[in-house]
């Protein structure tokens, strides 16, 4: 093996390492849904190559209320998909798009875009 | 005194489901002052009773943005059917602009191709300039880059920063590694040549890749919004206006969202019906073939139901509304549908699985593709067939066909279902249907039509049948009793003339009487002749045995004091029953009848329409037990029924079908509701969740084989053995084909239809 080679695994090798670290391993930030005065809990949600936040607690029995702003044109994120709560929704770019719905369960329940790239959690507690 | 009331609309902006509608309604009701406030989310509008010295329109409106919602002043543009409109036509502008950036990425790749291949003409190569000739390559393909591909990386970028990857990061990361060493390769030659490497370009894969993948999308986006084609479709049914009849007589047309609860509505032939309600005039045959798939015109006259969307043929009549806005069958049925499109199938657990690790871990193969060929490769080509791997690798692996694998035939096949009738509550239910290996059916409602019908009418000797027929009549058009009508519409069939009857009296337990033609008539049971001391001759007595024989209710009719025949009623076997068992059964299910009437009846109705095993005198109570029981024995079971008292069982059954429409408590029980009456209706929901199951299948086997053997071709596996190595351009024309392929094969549902009863 000459130098390059072995520079080359090494960075190869990190390069791999930071991928799963950054996309599999690293802890990511969880917001709580803020509770409005008629007792629906609201989350806003920017949509723009994900899903910010992407894991939101809520409370289980009171209504929840997700405002999606759609902050791009990219096709990828076009529709919304709540499965556990049968949701299929379009999201039009530039625009906000509220999803009501209400969590009987605790549990963490997934969403994501039609193709299931793009993925975020509500977590009911 | 009672304080005045005022009463106030508005115009909800912002609503989106109907549990946005109950938000605001909640906000409302809540706010002082208000008394009542029902929001309907169909047309968008609140309507509040308030007390004006306590609350204002202003007051009004603030509850309804404390809610998270607008209130606009009165503008028609904002009902739900215009936001679709102007969904549509968002996508519509996104197309063109998709095409536009295909078809600028197509006419360079076209130019940049043959350019790129001028190295395989040695002699041509000679008279050109290699430095010159890359430039110019780089100018070419900079268009391609930043104006056609730009959306890859802008989106790739977006999801770096997010965490999360997609398909565009592949795209992204591919083209770009090409495109940069390229450029590399372009400026700084001489770097290249010195470590003893050709500087080769890739501007033709750039560029190919950034087309092909475009393509791929175009064609992805045309077959996708085709998926959603029934929905929209259905939605598109609704009549836009409807022609009120005011209480002075007056017609007037007014725009669909303004019709109000209990209005008048007239409909004349050819006409849409508006909205759901009730007949209080007239008569005609309406075509329901959009709600129930019953391809024939259904008759209604006074007291019938009509359905928003339904098309009146023959006459004209006048209809009550009983439901606007969200309430119509045609809006629950557009949301039982989106509903069902929106929920996942099991079968799609795993394809979910792997495709929300399915980027990151392509990203690392590729990588340690490039580390690998670096390594082992000939020092002189290393550096190419590294990154010629690498991008192949990020190419070829594109998710799309997984994740369009399931929900595209679900969506067609959910709509498709609606078009005929089948109405499929979720993909799970689409699944389940698929299982089952045993159909059990409740006989009444299901295989009988659930209400009684004159099967024989037998007059005494020396009665005329027709006469007869008429006094018979006479006399039951006035009473309210199920039998009675069975002969009214027996007699309407057999278009006996109208005479009339005097002095009505119904006897309770027994039947009735009545004066016809100045002679008294007495219709019902048994004891009621026997009473009136009428003796029935050995004729007439015959007759009546046999009739009991068979199970049937006899009615008996005495005219002047004398017995004058008898009238077997019985509820009847469907003329399509036995055909739809028969293919139930050809399909390889079993069939299995249950009813709470006697053995007897149940031999004989089980028998004509050719079902070996049955469950008679079943009380509604032990219905689900009956399930269970079947369930016991290891089948899975889909039960048919059409009542309420059907609702536990169609519960407890591996997948629950509710017939007719059914009632409300029903149909959220069962797992498909079958508007038809109709068990033809059945063997479409299984044959459709089989071919649907089917479509599934073949997806995820092409999106996981596609996969699972171009991942390992492209990173070079092939090479060592025969000399086999992807090209990344393949790749991308491989990737585009996929996705399209599968949506292909899911559009094919679309050609579904229901064997012909």
């Amino acid at each position: 093996m000459d130098t390059t080679e072995i520079i080359v695994t090494l960075v190869g090798l990190a390069l791999a390492a930071f991928v799963v670290w950054y996309f599999f391993l690293s802890a990511r930030p969880t917001t709580s849904a803020v509770s409005s005065s008629g007792g629906v809990q609201q989350v806003d949600i920017t949509v723009k190559g994900g899903y910010s936040p992407d894991v939101i607690e809520v409370e289980r029995g009171k209504p929840v209320q997700l405002s999606f702003y759609r902050d791009e044109e990219n096709s990828c994120s076009e529709e919304l998909l709540l499965p556990d709560f049968s949701i299929r929704r379009d999201l039009p770019a530039f625009k906000t798009t509220l999803v009501e719905l209400l969590p009987q369960q605790a549990g963490t329940f997934a969403f994501t875009c039609g193709m299931g790239m793009l993925r975020g959690r509500l977590v009911v507690k | 005194m009672e304080p005045t009331t005022k009463t106030e609309t508005l115009d909800i902006e912002g609503m989106t489901c109907a549990s946005c509608a109950s938000f605001v309604e909640k906000s409302l009701t809540r706010t002082p002052g208000v008394q009542r406030a029902v929001v309907n989310f169909a047309t968008e509008k609140a309507t509040i009773d308030y007390l004006p010295t306590q609350a204002s329109p202003a007051t009004l409106k603030e509850a309804v943005v404390k809610a998270g919602y607008g209130v606009t002043e009165r503008d028609p543009d904002t009902s739900a059917a215009d936001r679709q409109a102007e969904i549509d036509q968002q996508k519509a502008v996104a197309y063109g602009k998709l095409k536009r950036r295909f078809w600028v990425a197509a006419g360079l790749a076209v130019l940049i191709m043959p350019l790129s291949m001028l190295m395989l003409w040695p002699a041509l190569m000679q008279q050109m300039n290699m430095q010159v000739l890359n430039y110019g390559l780089l100018l070419l393909t900079l268009p391609v880059l930043l104006y056609s591909g730009r959306e890859f990386y802008v989106s790739a970028w977006n999801g770096f920063r997010h965490r999360a990857a997609n398909m565009d990061t592949l795209i992204a990361v591919g083209t770009g590694a090409a495109f940069l060493y390229s450029l590399a390769a372009t400026v700084v030659p001489g770097w290249f040549t010195r470590q003893g490497i050709m500087p080769e370009v890739y501007y033709d894969t750039t560029a190919t890749i950034i087309a092909l993948i475009l393509l791929g999308k175009l064609l992805e986006l045309r077959a996708k919004t085709q998926t959603s084609a029934a929905i929209k479709a259905l939605m598109g049914l609704q009549a836009k206006t409807a022609r009120v009849v005011r209480p002075g007589g007056q017609e007037v047309d007014v725009p669909i969202e303004q019709v109000q609860l209990n209005d008048i509505i007239l409909v004349r032939p050819g006409e849409k019906v508006a909205t759901d309600g009730l007949i209080e005039e007239g008569h005609s045959a309406v075509d329901e073939a959009m709600l129930t798939g019953e391809s024939l015109p259904v008759e209604k006259r006074g007291g019938d139901l009509v359905f928003g969307a339904t098309l009146n043929k023959t006459g004209s009549f006048r209809f009550r509304v009983t439901k606007v806005g969200a309430d119509t069958l045609l809006s629950q049925i557009v949301k039982l549908v989106e509903d069902a499109q929106g929920s996942r199938a099991p079968i799609q657990r795993l394809a979910d699985k792997v495709s929300a690790v399915f980027v990151p871990t392509v990203v690392v193969i590729a990588i340690l593709t490039f580390v690998l060929w670096f390594d082992l490769a000939p020092v002189e080509s290393r550096l190419p067939l590294a990154l010629v791997n690498f991008v192949a690798v990020l190419i070829i692996a594109c998710p799309c066909a997984l994740g369009l694998a399931t929900p595209t035939a679900i969506m067609v096949s959910t709509g498709k279902g609606a078009e005929h009738g089948v109405l499929i509550r979720n993909a799970e239910a689409l699944e389940k249907a698929h299982q089952v290996d045993t159909v059990l059916l409740d006989k009444t409602g299901t295989i009988t039509r659930g209400e009684p019908a004159v099967t024989d009418f037998v007059p005494a000797p020396g009665q005329d049948a027709g006469a007869l027929l008429q006094v018979v009549a006479a006399v039951e058009r006035q009473s309210e009793h199920p039998l009675a009508a069975a002969v009214v519409r027996y007699a309407e069939a057999q278009e006996a003339s109208v005479i009339a009857a005097a002095g009505f009296q119904a006897i309770e337990g027994k039947g009735a009487q009545a004066v016809v033609n100045s002679q008294p008539v007495l219709i019902g049971n048994f004891r009621l002749l026997e009473e009136a001391g009428i003796s029935l001759p050995p004729a007439v007595r015959q007759a009546a045995d046999a009739l009991l024989a068979q199970a049937k209710t006899v009615l008996y009719v005495a005219v002047a004091g004398q017995a004058a025949g008898v009238i077997g009623v019985a509820d009847t076997v469907r003329e399509t029953s036995a055909t739809a068992i028969k293919r139930l059964q050809a399909m390889g299910l079993e069939v299995v009848m249950m009813t709470g009437d006697t053995p007897q009846t149940a031999a004989q109705v089980a028998q004509q329409v050719g079902i070996a095993r049955y469950f008679a005198e079943v009380l509604p109570a032990d219905k689900a037990g009956k399930v269970k029981e079947l369930q016991a024995e290891g089948r899975t079971v889909a039960m048919v029924g059409d009542g309420i008292n059907d609702a536990p069982a169609l519960a407890q059954a591996d997948i629950g079908l509710a017939m007719g429409g059914g009632t409300d408590v029903a149909m959220e029980a069962a797992g498909i509701t079958l508007m038809r009456s109709d068990l033809q209706g059945v063997v479409t929901a299984i044959d459709l969740s089989r071919q649907t199951i089917r479509t599934i299948k073949q997806n995820l086997f092409f999106a996981f084989i596609y996969n699972t053997l171009g991942i390992p071709i492209a990173a070079g596996l092939l090479y060592p053995f025969f000399g086999i190595l992807l090209s990344p351009m393949l790749a991308a024309g491989a990737m585009a084909l996929s996705s399209v392929s599968v949506l292909t094969n899911s559009l094919r549902l679309r050609g579904f239809s229901p064997l012909p009863s």
